[in-house]
């Protein structure tokens, strides 16, 4: 574990060593540089997981970062059980995603580049999740966002994908926000920024008001928000969800890795490491498993309809995120984070799998002119179907144990868990459906797209599919190491990570526990039946529904017009301010006005003045007389 | 005061305004010895401003290599220099800045050679001057002897409207230093004739000298800062100005302004200072967010990264008008990173403009492909602009939102919102010239020059160092700006606002 630093350090060397050399030197080799990196940081992350477990855990400070007055924070580390986790969930992925990119990204004129920027990446993340202090893990948290918003607009002549790209930054940057203001109040209660001191005294600021912006708030609350904030941004839930389904611009290994199994995850990650902060609200913990559960509902109505494979997945990883921060609002933390783990493989599974098709299909999206793909990339059809049935929580498969774990939390947690469960189930509907339209669609029945399309399919190479078997494994068989007492486990996962984030609260009986379970896996396993009824056998039906229900139809379609409002009410107000208010009138003309128009009147002034300078002795005289004569009048007559 | 053998902040003044006469001798037609001239005087005052970096005492806050020498003694005027923790990482920026200038001006200037380098030159000595200055007679003269190089350098190698922007960056900035020099003259006859700085600052003045005070120096330095709202000379002489001016005026000349407030505002006025610190914060929040959103609108390059300027600038303002010692640090600090950046950023637009001739936002459009060690460089000053953790820009805001927010949860706040919008206008200019399709009147870029590269590799050493171990210069700050925040708080006499008003009115 003393070698711990090597974890985001060598990615980072990589990353200098790519950007240096890989343009002359290194070339089409850079993935050994990048590829060897994370492997060894895998390595030392599985080796420092056992040693967490061990009991061993560490928090040490690098350097001193910044010091002004009584403000002093270091760069340093922390490694508990849930650091152990992320950095096994970071590494492992990270390290498949490298090897399926070498044939993924192969040819690619930005190969060097690419893996550059995937080793930058894993630095950060790896520093985020490392952090021992919150403007270490605000640095984190913002680099992760830098090489997002990279890797979204990797290719970047393209118009929409440099704007995906753009927008993701900027779309953080609003939860950032939030996220900074409440890292500066947690200094300014706290005096610290260092997690072990602040969530040591955390218990002091219980039922503290403070004055904010003119209003009288609950301290824990505040901070709590603030925070979750920018959980809100990285983790695209409602309403700052819209960057995400624009970030499938990016090369489809950096949606597996980046846009599903890690940084989105951050702001679950966020939350579980705060949860002494958390917990202390209420009212914090309502907001953060209604926002988790809406959002999980309104992403998986939209996933139902969209016909682009990535934004499918897309929108299911937003509903999945969801999912994670329902169960950390309700006080299962550990579920969350079992969900995050679990979801890491499935879910980069399902991109990596998606990529493997695009790989095939020349880049089409479109699952309406795929179809049949079953038979020409059996491998990546057997997967892909694996993750499926992990994701609608099909008894057994990974899935199925963390979203078990998380509805019945919900369930026991309350009245509003009941509320929280009910959504959560009917989304386990939704996910079910969604997941196996783009199966049935997809990889079954007839190939409908054009024939040179057909002419070229084929399976992917090796060095692409050995890591989607990898990831199927893990999809299948990850969930295993949390299996709930009522199912004869252990539920090692939760006992794990128990002293960083606590036990669940909540109490309920089995009958109850048996119940949820079933309703939840009967409403998965419906979500698939009436995907393969309506796909398989009646293809005409869906379109009969969605002629029928128009109006719904096409505001899934839309995906509800957030991006037309945030548009209609926020971009383009703004940008017609600055035309024509700020520049038209402020600056041009009222300033403006002032600078040029004082010279300008002196200016005038000057030049009728100069009338009077004639020179002519006797209009001075004839002026000299009459001003005699009024003076005269004056003094006589006053 | 120091261990130095040579009076060092003298030399740093002279040797180029000496370089400067020496470069006058030179026939007009050796224009490569002319380069070679400044150039070795310009690398000459770096290298021997460096023991200000390295001798420097940090646990002090008195003044360090001091000099001191009788010059009018009738006046009182007395010849005095002298260097703390506020001011000499200014010194150090200034002739790092001017090395850059001479580098980057190489190949662009091509009329009048021997006259812009004498400018560049006399610059550099006006504005060490301006920081050493310990008698308000020589600080003002410094003060008022930068306008005239600076004038030349815009009006004669400028752009087409040159003529109109000097004009205007003159009066603009005269207007204000005339109030000043009352101020200064006020001051002088008040104290019992003496325009010894040090001195003035250990006397307390009556609460309604203070206020008028604070406005008449309010009135020269937030010209020069610029805060809004006379902002308007700033973008119109950063877009006119050739390369080396835009550089020089960013990156030293509108922290002046900013300094002002420190060096005189601050510890002579501090009841002034401290009730003048809502509005300042509101002159400042409003600057912060405005010049953003002017960014949104603009079209011209250097017009943007000007107008991005006033945004900067807020924050520095910000910074110091929170009166606290996380704001006034990273204010200080962020003045420089401003210098670094934007400094970095006009370089860079000089480079791009020398194979273009065009400052069009539109003329652009994806330069990654044809010029890719250039977009790489040009990232990593759109990132420490916009603030990215780990890069200088970073350290800097997040000290002043943490004690604005400190001083008025409002001002914190309002100011963040100010990071969202730059993020914004940042990205999409950098999106606009350097992704897209290639621009075809782009292809066949020639190469980054190695002169081009050494010019710019400073900036981004400054760049990832002071993100990164930002402790190298804020460990310059900490005595002087804990000694200035003990002159704020027992300098004056206490006074309630209502008590002040009514001072005011009557």
């Amino acid at each position: 574990m003393d070698n711990y630093l090597l974890i985001p350090f060598l990615p980072l060397a990589a990353f200098f060593v790519n950007i240096l050399f890989g343009k002359t030197l290194i070339r089409d080799k850079s993935h050994w540089v990048s590829l060897f990196a994370v492997v060894c940081s895998w390595v030392i992350a599985v080796m420092t997981l056992f040693e967490v477990i061990g009991g061993r855990t560490v928090n040490r400070d690098l350097y001193t970062w910044i010091v002004s007055g009584d403000f002093r924070v270091s760069v340093g580390f922390l490694i508990d059980q849930l650091t152990a986790v992320m950095l096994i969930v970071v590494t492992t992925v990270s390290s498949l995603v490298h090897i399926y990119s070498i044939g993924y990204m192969h040819g690619d004129k930005g190969y060097y580049r690419f893996f550059a920027y995937l080793s930058l990446f894993t630095f950060s993340m790896l520093m985020l999740v490392m952090a021992n202090n919150f403007l270490q893990l605000y640095f984190g948290w913002e680099a992760v966002g830098l090489c997002s918003y990279f890797l979204i607009g990797f290719w970047y002549e393209k118009k929409s994908a440099s704007d995906a790209g753009k927008k993701a930054f900027i779309v953080n940057r609003f939860g950032d926000f939030g996220f900074g203001l409440g890292v500066i109040m947690i200094f300014l209660t706290f005096g610290t920024l260092h997690y072990a001191p602040v969530f040591g005294s955390v218990n002091g600021i219980v039922g503290k008001t403070v004055d904010f912006l003119g209003l009288q708030v609950d301290l824990p609350t505040l901070i709590a928000l603030l925070l979750f904030c920018g959980a809100v941004g990285k983790s695209a839930q409602l309403p700052l969800h819209v960057w995400l389904p624009d970030a499938m611009e990016g090369p489809t290994p950096v949606s597996a890795l980046i846009h599903a199994a890690t940084m989105v995850t951050a702001g679950v990650f966020l939350v579980a490491r705060c949860n002494p902060i958390f917990v202390l609200s209420p009212p914090a913990m309502n907001v953060v498993a209604l926002v988790g559960a809406v959002t999980a509902l309104f992403a998986g109505t939209i996933a139902l309809v969209q016909n682009d494979i990535k934004r499918i997945v897309a929108y299911s990883t937003v509903s999945q995120l969801g999912y994670m921060f329902l169960a950390c609002g309700v006080g299962a933390f550990s579920a969350g984070i079992f969900h995050l783990y679990t979801h890491a493989f499935f879910k980069a599974l399902l991109f990596l799998g998606a990529g493997s098709v695009m790989h095939a299909m020349a880049g089409e999206l479109d699952i309406q002119k795929m179809g049949g793909l079953k038979k020409h990339m059996p491998l990546t059809y057997w997967t892909f179907l694996l993750a499926s049935l992990s994701i609608s929580g099909v008894p057994g498969f990974a899935g199925f144990f963390s979203k078990d774990e998380i509805l019945w939390r919900a369930y026991a947690s309350g009245p509003l868990g009941h509320l929280l469960y009910a959504i959560g189930a009917l989304t386990a509907l939704l996910t079910a459906f969604y997941s196996f339209r783009i199966i049935f669609v997809a990889f079954h029945g007839k190939f409908r797209g054009t024939h040179e399309q057909e002419h070229h399919l084929h399976e992917s190479p090796k060095i692409m599919t050995v890591p989607l078997l990898i990831l199927a494994a893990g999809a299948l068989a990850a969930g295993w190491v949390g299996i709930p007492p009522l199912l004869g486990g252990g539920e090692h996962f939760a006992e794990f990570l128990a002293p960083v984030v606590g036990h669940a609260k909540g109490e309920g009986t089995h009958a109850e526990e048996w119940a949820t379970m079933i309703t939840a896996v009967i409403l998965g396993l419906g979500g698939i039946a009436a995907a393969a009824f309506v796909y398989l056998r009646k293809s005409t039906l869906a379109d009969t529904v969605a002629g029928r229900f128009s109006f719904i139809y096409r505001l899934l379609w839309n995906k509800y017009y957030v991006d037309e409002l945030y548009d209609t009410i926020i971009v383009r107000p703004t940008f017609w301010v600055a035309k024509n208010v700020i520049v038209g009138v402020t600056d041009g003309k009222i300033i403006e006005g002032i600078v040029n128009g004082v010279p300008r009147f002196i200016g005038t002034l000057s030049s009728w003045l100069r009338n009077i300078q004639t020179g002519m002795v006797h209009q001075y005289a004839a002026v000299m007389a009459l001003g005699a004569f009024v003076v005269i009048a004056i003094v006589l007559f006053w | 005061m120091n261990g130095l053998a040579y009076p060092i902040l003298s030399t740093l003044i002279f040797l180029p305004v000496l370089g400067a006469a020496v470069i006058l001798f030179i026939g007009r037609n050796q224009e490569r010895l002319t380069k070679w001239a400044a150039l070795a005087v310009s690398i000459a005052v770096f290298v021997l401003s460096i023991p200000l970096f390295t001798d420097f005492n940090r646990m002090t806050p008195l003044m360090q290599f001091t000099e001191s020498h009788a010059w009018i003694p009738s006046w009182n005027i007395t010849y005095f220099l002298g260097v703390d923790g506020i001011s000499v990482l200014f010194i150090l920026l200034s002739t790092l800045i001017t090395v850059l200038c001479v580098l980057i001006s190489w190949n662009s200037i091509k009329t009048k050679v021997k006259e812009f380098y004498i400018a560049v030159l006399v610059m550099e000595g006006a504005m060490i001057g301006v920081f050493s200055a310990l008698d308000f007679f020589l600080f003002y003269l410094f003060w008022e002897a930068m306008l005239i190089p600076m004038y030349l350098l815009i009006g004669v190698w400028g752009g087409p409207n040159r003529v109109y922007a000097a004009i205007k960056f003159f009066l603009y900035t005269l207007v204000g230093s005339v109030l000043m020099l009352v101020g200064i003259i006020v001051l002088y006859s008040y104290a019992g004739h003496t325009f010894n700085i040090l001195e003035l600052m250990t006397k307390t003045y009556p609460y309604r000298m203070q206020f008028w005070l604070f406005w008449a120096f309010f009135a020269a330095f937030a010209v020069k800062v610029p805060m809004f709202p006379v902002h308007t000379w700033l973008p119109d002489a950063h877009t006119e100005a050739p390369t080396a001016g835009s550089v020089i005026l960013a990156a030293v000349l509108i922290k002046m302004g900013a300094y002002g407030f420190l060096r005189f505002s601050l510890p002579l006025f501090p009841d002034a200072s401290k009730a003048m610190a809502v509005p300042m914060l509101t002159l400042s929040v409003i600057a912060i967010i405005y010049g953003a959103v002017v960014c949104l609108a603009q079209t011209d390059l250097k017009r943007l990264i000007a107008y991005s300027s006033v945004s900067h600038m807020g924050f520095v303002t910000l910074g110091i008008f929170a009166l606290n010692i996380q704001g006034l640090e990273g204010g200080i600090l962020q003045m420089i990173n401003h210098g670094v950046v934007t400094g970095a950023l006009f370089l860079s637009v000089g480079i791009i403009y020398d194979r273009t001739h065009s400052r069009q936002i539109s003329d652009y459009g994806g330069l990654a492909t044809v010029f890719p060690l250039y977009a790489a460089f040009f990232m990593v000053f759109t990132l420490a602009s916009i603030g990215l953790p780990g890069l200088n820009g970073f350290v800097g805001e997040f000290l002043i939102i943490l004690g604005g927010f400190t001083a008025s949860k409002w001002a914190g706040v309002l100011a963040a919102t100010g990071i969202i919008i730059g993020a914004a206008y940042m990205l999409w200019l950098y999106q606009r010239v350097f992704f897209l399709e290639t621009n075809q009147k782009l292809v066949g870029l020639q190469a980054m020059e190695l002169r081009e590269v050494i010019t710019l590799l400073p900036m981004i050493i400054l760049v990832f160092w002071i993100g990164i171990y930002p402790d190298t210069f804020l460990s310059f700050m900490h005595p002087s700006v804990q000694n200035l925040l003990e002159r704020l708080n027992t300098g004056g006499q206490e006074v309630t606002l209502a008590g002040k008003i009514a001072e005011i009115i009557k």
